[in-house]
């Protein structure tokens, strides 16, 4: 079966790469790009670990063919840190110990910034909804709570001018 | 209430810094199971059986060999002639031989999901094109899933040479119960008769899954030398080579394990499942090759915790004390013997003082995947049944239940199961705590009810292997052989800091691969901050005490005349007193005085203390549904010392959640076919963050004296409480006991409508 060239832009970098045309975004990521941040728990858009933002919109990236993200714009866990400053975010999940095995880290860390952008000031009962999409098998989601909660908090405050 | 017992200070114990592998997690850089690629290599895939029960008349390879760009295929005739033998390595016990049938099905294939053959190719496409070319003829059994099933007269047997062990005599005929064990002490059926008030009732519950966020993966190369490597995420990178070693009749020392970032394990990554077949693939095919499970194969082939029957009978006199019990129950084993029925007996009810107790558990092989421990494995499913019952009981008495717990609650000096004398246990703190906690008292709303229950695991101590060295600038560094599952690297770095009085980031701990450092058993069993813990203090000690006598030597002293103080050497007498050293210096000066500065301390950690949970549940059922709403959560434990206290309450966390799950929704769905009808997440429901409210936690501390800092186990504890925390809630709110597993909707909708 012939391979598909695929243009686009990831991370704010242009890529390409060729690929089947079954493939997912996730494995064009992950296997073509070498960008294994993003991470497959389930393959069928139950766990959110892959979580990407193509353009502007929150996706899963194991429900996307690669070939899709033609002439689009890909943003992954490994373009949410400003080169070695961290995200709010980022910054959060550390502080508030909010990652225990961390592997789907990448993914809460993602939906959790596409969540702040749109809300900053979101609720715990919004923030638990907006993150119910990304599967957590070993905090229990307090600390993730608490940790996203507390990035909202930053965030607003950062923006509020002195 | 929340504070620590002794009053003793520490400088690091007790804080909360950011752990070291943190930036690598929060940024994606971190290197998982699956994550890993070698130059060169193929990819493998698994062709499984779609049959529960089947004998495997032949095995045709010769198409998918021949398809272009396949380079090797493996069936289980490729496994050597193995004798019998039972490795304590892993989470208990396990046969190589069970071992290597699982990994790849020789004659017979035991469970839907279970691996027929493999394949290696260049592609992934390539290697899922070559399984559909492989033509397995299978020869359909009969099957059974139920244990009792399993258990009757003429049931299908799994293994024709299975005779039940703890039996005396030795049975005459094989059969499905792989182990029976029966523990206890006293006249049960006398005191039971003569009991003012007794209980009864029979529970239920179906396999689970530890769910893992992350696939079992690997890559392995197998060298023509005979020496190989294997990159994968365990919770035991020793236990992947002695396993995998074993099975393939090789030396241990020519492999060696590198253990990469572990995606969640709770007990289900403590054995092999890929690992032996990618370095049967590798051998074949002359490359490095990696398999990995996708989602699907890790509900259908990797180990559940297995179902339960249980059947309990607690009396009691009539000022609610207890005066005999009786737990029998049945655990599914799956396609192997498993080990969970032996922890069963210990967790069923040692937590009260009872004069008259008999507890007996079986193992029961079944069709199903073969079990594997899953977070206090063995002790859910039966604390489930005991603490439902005595929650019945605390109604029959009217006795407050956690008075009536309080009431009974073993001590120290007080028998377990076992007989054996508990040590200094925290069980009587944990109520008080619970009782002490605004939660008890707190109004409820209406169609909202309030459970307690509380539990307990044995933790563990064992083998493991440390190794502190000092850098030439006087930072230090922890090798350990422990994978790191939830912070334990921040948990090492803490203990060692503390040690040698330096800063938090003047210590960094690594995972070492198996080359690199010596044997050191699993992360689980609760035992690695414990056991590699004081390793790691152990041998932060000796560098001390070098550090010392290095500093002696620089200055010319007696030995003895070096103490450390405040991070520094500092000499107490003589002309050189108050001459001060910090590690730097003396690092920088070592190799004219001795040498570099390392030390080793490989223990078998021997003094673990079991840890104490009591869990407070509000829920709110709807009752048009059926749902059951979790409100509010509190998880109290006796957590010994907490060493770094945020991932402490993360384990109670989420343990409590884990349980929450197993209690409200969780559960292996089968098919009238034998093949399980929900092996994804979409149908397999585990608790998302809209399930559940933040999971207050107050960790009691009641130091272990037989650790440096006090550390007992703690995660494995939290998942114990919750399922009958849940369910005594449930018959707060409705006044229905359930006694079946999961309470689903559709099940508590049916025990508020019996009409239907």
């Amino acid at each position: 079966m012939s391979r598909i060239h695929v243009s686009t832009t990831v991370n704010g970098d242009a890529a390409e790469f060729l690929c089947d045309p079954a493939a997912s975004l996730l494995d064009a990521l992950r296997d073509s790009l070498g960008l294994t941040g993003s991470k497959e728990g389930c393959g069928s858009g139950d766990c959110g670990a892959c979580t990407v933002v193509l353009d502007g919109e929150m996706v899963c990236s194991c429900l996307v063919f690669a070939a899709e993200a033609e002439g689009r714009a890909v943003r992954t866990i490994e373009g949410v840190a400003e080169g070695s400053v961290l995200h709010p975010v980022q910054q959060k999940f550390l502080e508030h110990a909010a990652l225990q095995c961390g592997f789907c880290t990448p993914g809460f860390i993602v939906a959790a910034k596409a969540l702040l952008d749109r809300n900053p000031d979101p609720t715990e009962t919004e923030v638990r909804y907006w993150l119910a999409g990304n599967l957590c098998r070993c905090t229990g989601y307090d600390k993730i709570v608490r940790a996203v909660m507390d990035a909202g908090a930053q965030l607003r405050q950062e923006r509020t001018p002195a | 209430m929340n504070a620590p017992v002794t009053i003793k200070q520490f400088r690091h114990v007790g804080t909360r810094p950011v752990r070291p592998d943190g930036v690598d997690k929060v940024t994606g850089k971190a290197l998982y199971g699956p994550d890993f690629k070698a130059p060169g290599m193929l990819w493998g895939a698994i062709l499984r059986s779609p049959h529960p029960h089947a004998r495997i008349a032949s095995i045709d390879t010769r198409k998918a060999e021949a398809l272009a760009g396949v380079k090797a295929v493996a069936t289980g005739r490729d496994f050597p002639t193995l004798q019998s033998l039972v490795m304590h390595v892993g989470e208990g016990a396990s046969d190589i031989i069970h071992v290597a049938r699982n990994c790849l099905a020789f004659d017979k294939v035991l469970y839907e999901g279970h691996a027929v053959a493999a394949v290696a190719a260049t592609t992934p496409e390539i290697a899922r094109e070559a399984l559909s070319l492989i033509a397995v003829e299978y020869e359909e059994l009969p099957f059974v899933l139920g244990l009792e099933e399993a258990l009757a007269e003429g049931a299908p047997l799994l293994h024709a040479d299975m005779f039940t062990k703890g039996v005396e005599p030795r049975p005459e005929k094989p059969s499905n119960a792989s182990m029976r064990l029966e523990m206890g002490f006293g006249d049960v059926d006398a005191a039971l008769a003569n009991a003012a008030f007794t209980v009864s009732g029979r529970y239920t519950m179906e396999p689970v899954h530890q769910g893992y966020i992350e696939p079992h993966a690997c890559v392995a190369s197998w060298n023509a030398d005979g020496q190989a490597q294997i990159w994968c995420s365990t919770q035991g990178h020793f236990a992947v080579r002695a396993l995998t070693a074993s099975v393939l009749a090789i030396p241990q020392a020519d492999i060696r394990v590198m253990p990469l970032e572990i995606g969640g394990g709770f007990g289900g990554k403590t054995t092999v499942y890929l690992e032996p077949v990618a370095m049967i693939l590798s051998r074949k095919s002359g490359r490095p090759v990696r398999l990995a499970m996708t989602r699907d194969e890790v509900f259908r082939a990797s180990g559940p915790a297995p179902g339960a029957i249980i059947e309990v009978r607690i009396g009691a006199d009539a000022q609610g004390l207890f005066k005999a019990a009786y737990v029998e129950f049945k655990y599914h084993s799956g396609a192997f013997p498993a080990i969970d029925a032996a922890a069963g007996v210990a967790s069923a009810i040692g937590h009260y003082r009872i004069a008259n107790t008999r507890v007996i558990g079986t193992e029961v092989l079944c069709n199903r995947p073969a079990a594997k421990a899953y977070r206090a494995p063995g002790a859910p499913q039966v604390n489930f049944a005991v603490e439902s019952a005595i929650d019945e009981l605390a109604g029959k008495l009217g006795i407050d239940p956690l008075e009536l717990r309080l009431r009974n609650a073993a001590a120290q000096g007080d028998p377990q199961t076992s007989g054996v004398p508990w040590g200094r246990i925290g069980w009587i703190e944990c109520l008080e705590a619970a009782k002490a906690h605004p939660h008890w008292s707190a109004p409820l709303g209406p169609n909202q009810g309030r459970g307690i229950a509380g539990g307990y695991w044995g933790n563990y101590g064992g083998p493991s292997t440390v190794v502190v060295s000092l850098a030439e600038d006087g930072t230090f560094t922890v090798a350990t052989g422990s994978p790191d599952i939830g912070g334990s690297r921040a948990a090492m770095a803490i203990m060692a800091a503390e040690v040698l009085d330096v800063p938090y980031q003047q210590v960094r701990c690594i995972v070492a691969d198996t080359a690199s450092i010596g044997v050191s058993m699993v992360t689980g069993g609760s035992r690695t901050t414990f056991a590699t813990g004081k390793a790691v203090v152990e041998a932060a000690q000796a560098v001390r005490r070098t550090l010392c006598e290095r500093a002696a030597r620089q200055w010319n002293v007696p030995a003895g005349s070096v103490e450390w103080s405040d991070g520094e050497a500092v000499c107490i007498a003589g002309e050189k007193a108050g001459t001060r050293a910090t590690a730097g210096q003396i690092a920088a000066r070592a190799s004219h005085s001795g040498g570099p500065i390392a030390a080793l301390s490989a223990i078998n950690a021997a003094g673990w203390l079991p840890g104490f949970g009591a869990h407070i549940c509000d829920v709110e059922v709807d009752p048009e549904t059926g749902h059951v709403r979790i409100v509010r959560y509190t998880a109290i434990q006796d957590v010994g010392t907490a060493i770094h206290p945020d991932y402490v309450e993360g384990q109670i966390q989420g343990g409590a959640v884990q349980g929450i799950g197993w209690a409200l929704n969780e559960a292996y769905v089968y098919g009238a076919s034998g093949r399980l009808d929900n092996a994804g997440f979409l149908d397999y429901r585990m608790p998302v963050a809209s399930d559940v409210p933040m999971i207050d936690t107050v960790m009691v501390e009641v130091p272990n004296p037989d650790h440096p800092y006090g550390v007992k186990g703690v995660g494995e504890v939290p998942i114990v409480p919750p399922l009958a925390a849940v369910a005594n809630a449930i018959h707060g709110a409705t006044g229905k006991r359930l006694r079946d597993l999961p309470m689903a909707p559709d099940r508590v909708h049916a025990a508020l409508h019996p009409q239907g």
